[in-house]
């Protein structure tokens, strides 16, 4: 036994808590606390992550493909070549080695950036976190996308953020919708801080913002003075079709602009960064020092090493090969989701990215799909995750990156046949016997359905938490 | 003594079932016992056998844990556990098998229907939901006959909702069942049955904070449900309400420990069961080890006395 286990340690006094300390601990926690959202998903979620489980419902990229004896040269660089440093703390801003990296990868995509304007970050998330952390008091209102990465959910409530949730359809946000919000919000005397978007491979949506609608927002953004929060993790994994630019590169005065090496690298790295206009990125520098005073030097160092070295992969190649990876997978699923969902299920295709957003019909509740998938070892993300309002509850986020082909095809089969086996005990319920679709696989190859057009509101039998009435 | 900690599992419980788990390990190593944890998979009975363990702690909730699989598994081995036993655990776990019971024995219990999908499938079932609605009246209550928590319980108001309720029920299970909504005050008593008998411990009423309906998220988030123990409420429904856990408990053969739901209905002033846990959950917002500390039993005292319940069980 050690110390930690023995009677009397913090973690057996921890334990020993009582009915009693459950009040006394409740009067102690923040009120942003009650409104992070949790529990029963997260409990649902714990169970996908077991073994026989076949998950869609993570969002990794694949690393297995990295080689070995490359990952070992470029530590072993970092050791010879910058070990005490490695060591060390590092300056709140990010090492000049990174920054320069940044520049390259941002360059690659389209954008020129000055090293000055980049504040090196754990992670993209970290720099959710540090907007919200810089720009919102409780009650602000952020506003973004219906439905919305479910990893800044959690943020947003945090900071006790009041979001307003804009739809989508496979030209990304309505910006009419937006500026119609807007308007609303001013009437109402009340002034956003910041639009968050993933413009760019959606997270969970999978749909690309048109170049008009960008156009359209960075005007919305810079007539009313407003910020736009730019989140693009996933830009350079396109399979298919052209660059947009990015909004970055049309505005470059209310356009903070964050981005990882997580997805063209190595999410266990931990770092991101933010390009943002100078007095904000000031303020975020702040937030950062009190929130970690800097990023992993270690990390920084590999990444430098990993962008200096002559040693193949090239970062550049390594990009390549994960899209030829990740286009193989994208098309396995969607082809599985022709061949296996039923008619009535709507999906997009995206053109890059880690996601698929499939939408079945409303009378099907996904996270009580997602209890019976389990039951079948297969599980994805509920859509309701990715909505702060109770919608998307009909909805569900498939990701095609983290697992193998064969594992894609069981998945989608197993999730198709607990998906038609609820349409058809929805229809002798209700006397509509829908007919189950036959094979198509043809289907794949047809136009994508408009996924989020006339949603229809939620029936009101589901009893999950809702934050506003 | 050697004492093996089942929690985990399968169940969709699961994360709470570790909760319970470690704070139970926790205990029994402040008692003195040698613990082993084991998080139940398919290596169990492997497990069991190289480790021959004095006796099981069942820490496992929902699937497996409760509905007597467990329990069978370990009669098989030779191992003593805590709790309920096989039989009891079935008639628990099954809340439709429950509640028939309890009608058929005359203890209060919401009216209801069950049915198993193939009902519906294959014998029109569908056709007889209008008369049900008409009987049970709105709202309705629908949930599968065996999920523990309040994981897949939907309330349909309308006659359009509970097609979809269903749908949602069927999730988890491939029976379920359509009850009459009590309005009113959720109360739970716990019982401690040991050497001797069953002892009612005070009653905890659940006072959800912010939703109207006490559900999974804030049975299991602290701060998210206000736990008043003892409930307040007049001495003859805090009598009667430990007299119908009593009767439950032994209608439905409970041992060692266990907890009994009722709703006393506002408008009436009667008292209903709805169901009874073999396996409460023995985390920090659970009931039990609340109302035992309400009546000054301290949760090393508690896991003592459920451990020392099983020893005498022949």
């Amino acid at each position: 036994m050690n110390g930690a286990d023995r009677p009397g340690s913090s973690r057996s006094r921890r334990s020993r808590s009582t009915a009693r300390d459950i009040e006394r601990y409740a009067a102690l926690f923040a009120s942003r606390t009650r409104v992070m959202k949790s529990s029963a998903m997260r409990d649902l979620m714990a169970l996908t992550e077991r073994p026989e489980v076949i998950s869609l419902a993570g969002g990794w990229p694949d690393t297995s493909t990295f080689p070995p004896d490359s990952y070992a040269a470029l530590m072993s660089d970092v050791a010879g070549n910058s070990c005490a440093r490695a060591l060390q703390y590092g300056p709140t801003e990010g090492l000049m080695l990174v920054k320069q990296c940044v520049a390259e990868v941002m360059r690659s995509e389209g954008m020129e950036i000055d090293v000055d304007e980049v504040l090196v970050t754990t992670g993209g998330q970290q720099v959710i976190d540090l907007v919200c952390k810089t720009l919102l008091d409780p009650g602000d209102v952020v506003v973004c996308e219906a439905p919305t990465y479910p990893g800044a959910v959690p943020t947003f409530c945090a900071y006790q953020a009041d979001v307003v949730q804009v739809t989508m359809d496979r030209d990304g946000m309505r910006t009419g919708e937006l500026e119609a919000t807007l308007e609303e919000l001013e009437r109402a005397g009340r002034r956003p801080k910041f639009v968050y978007t993933v413009p760019t491979f959606h997270n969970p949506a999978g749909v690309t913002m048109s170049l008009e609608r960008r156009s359209e927002l960075v005007r919305i953004a810079s007539e009313r003075e407003l910020l736009v929060l730019e989140d693009n993790p996933y830009g350079l994994l396109r399979y298919e079709g052209s660059p947009l630019p990015t909004l970055r590169s049309l505005d470059d005065e209310f356009v903070i602009y964050a981005s990882t090496f997580s997805k063209i690298l190595s999410p266990g790295v931990r770092l991101g960064w933010a390009v943002a206009p100078a007095p904000v990125l000031e303020k975020m520098n702040i937030g950062k020092q009190a929130s970690d005073l800097c990023s992993s030097s270690i990390s920084q160092y590999f990444v430098g090493a990993y962008f200096e070295s002559t040693r193949p992969p090239s970062w550049e190649d390594y990009v390549r090969s994960l899209i030829e990876i990740y286009r193989r997978r994208r098309d396995v699923m969607l082809d599985s989701l022709a061949e296996h969902f039923p008619r009535e299920a709507e999906w997009t295709h995206p053109e890059g990215g880690l996601f698929i957003w499939a939408t079945l019909p409303d009378y099907i509740d996904t996270t009580d799909l997602l209890a019976r998938a389990l039951d079948e070892h297969v599980a994805f993300v509920p859509g309701r995750a990715a909505f702060l309002d109770g919608r998307g509850g009909s909805s569900m986020r498939l990701n095609f990156s983290g697992v193998g082909e064969d594992q894609i095809r069981e998945g989608v089969q197993r999730l198709g046949e607990v998906v038609r086996e609820q349409v058809a005990l929805y229809g002798t319920l209700t006397g509509q016997y829908p007919a189950v679709a036959p094979p198509q696989r043809e289907r794949a190859a047809q136009p994508v359905p408009e996924p989020f057009e006339d949603e229809a509101p939620l029936a009101d039998v589901l009893r999950l938490p809702r934050k506003r009435a | 003594m050697r004492v093996a900690v089942l929690k985990g599992g399968r169940s969709l419980e699961r994360q709470v079932s570790l909760r319970s788990g470690a704070r139970v390990q926790d205990a029994l190593e402040r008692l003195g016992h040698e613990v082993i944890p084991i998080d139940v998979g398919g290596d169990l009975v492997e497990l069991l056998t190289a480790e021959q363990p004095d006796v099981a702690f069942i820490a496992l909730h929902g699937r497996d844990g409760e509905d007597g699989t467990i329990q069978e598994l370990l009669e098989v081995m030779g191992i003593r556990y805590t709790g309920s036993g096989v039989s009891a655990c079935i008639r628990a776990a099954d809340k439709v098998l429950a509640k028939h019971a309890m009608r058929d024995r005359g203890i209060p219990t919401p009216d209801f229907y069950s049915f198993s999908d193939t009902a519906f499938k294959a014998l029109g079932a569908a056709q007889a939901l209008p008369a049900i609605e008409d009987r049970l009246r709105f709202p309705i209550v629908v949930k599968p006959a065996s999920q523990g928590s309040a994981l897949g319980i939907k309330f349909a108001r309308t006659p359009a909702d509970v097609p979809q309720a269903l749908v949602a029920a069927f999730s988890y299970d491939r029976k379920v069942m359509l009850e009459r909504h009590v309005a009113g005050r959720d109360l739970a008593v716990s019982i401690i049955s040991d050497g001797d008998g069953p002892l009612p411990l005070p009653i905890v009423e659940a006072v959800p904070r912010e939703e109207d309906f006490y559900d999974f998220e804030s049975r299991y988030e602290i701060g998210r449900t206000q736990f008043v123990c003892p409930a307040e409420l007049d001495e003859s429904a805090t009598a009667r309400a430990g007299e119908l856990a009593l009767e439950v408990n032994a209608l439905l053969g409970l041992a060692g420990f266990g907890r009994v739901d009722l709703m006393l209905d506002s408008s009436s002033g009667e008292l209903f069961v709805l169901e009874a846990d073999p396996v409460p959950g023995l985390t920090e917002t659970s009931l039990l080890p609340q109302a035992a500390d309400a009546a000054g039993i301290g949760f090393d005292e508690l896991i003592e006395r459920i451990l020392a319940a099983a020893l005498v069980r022949v």
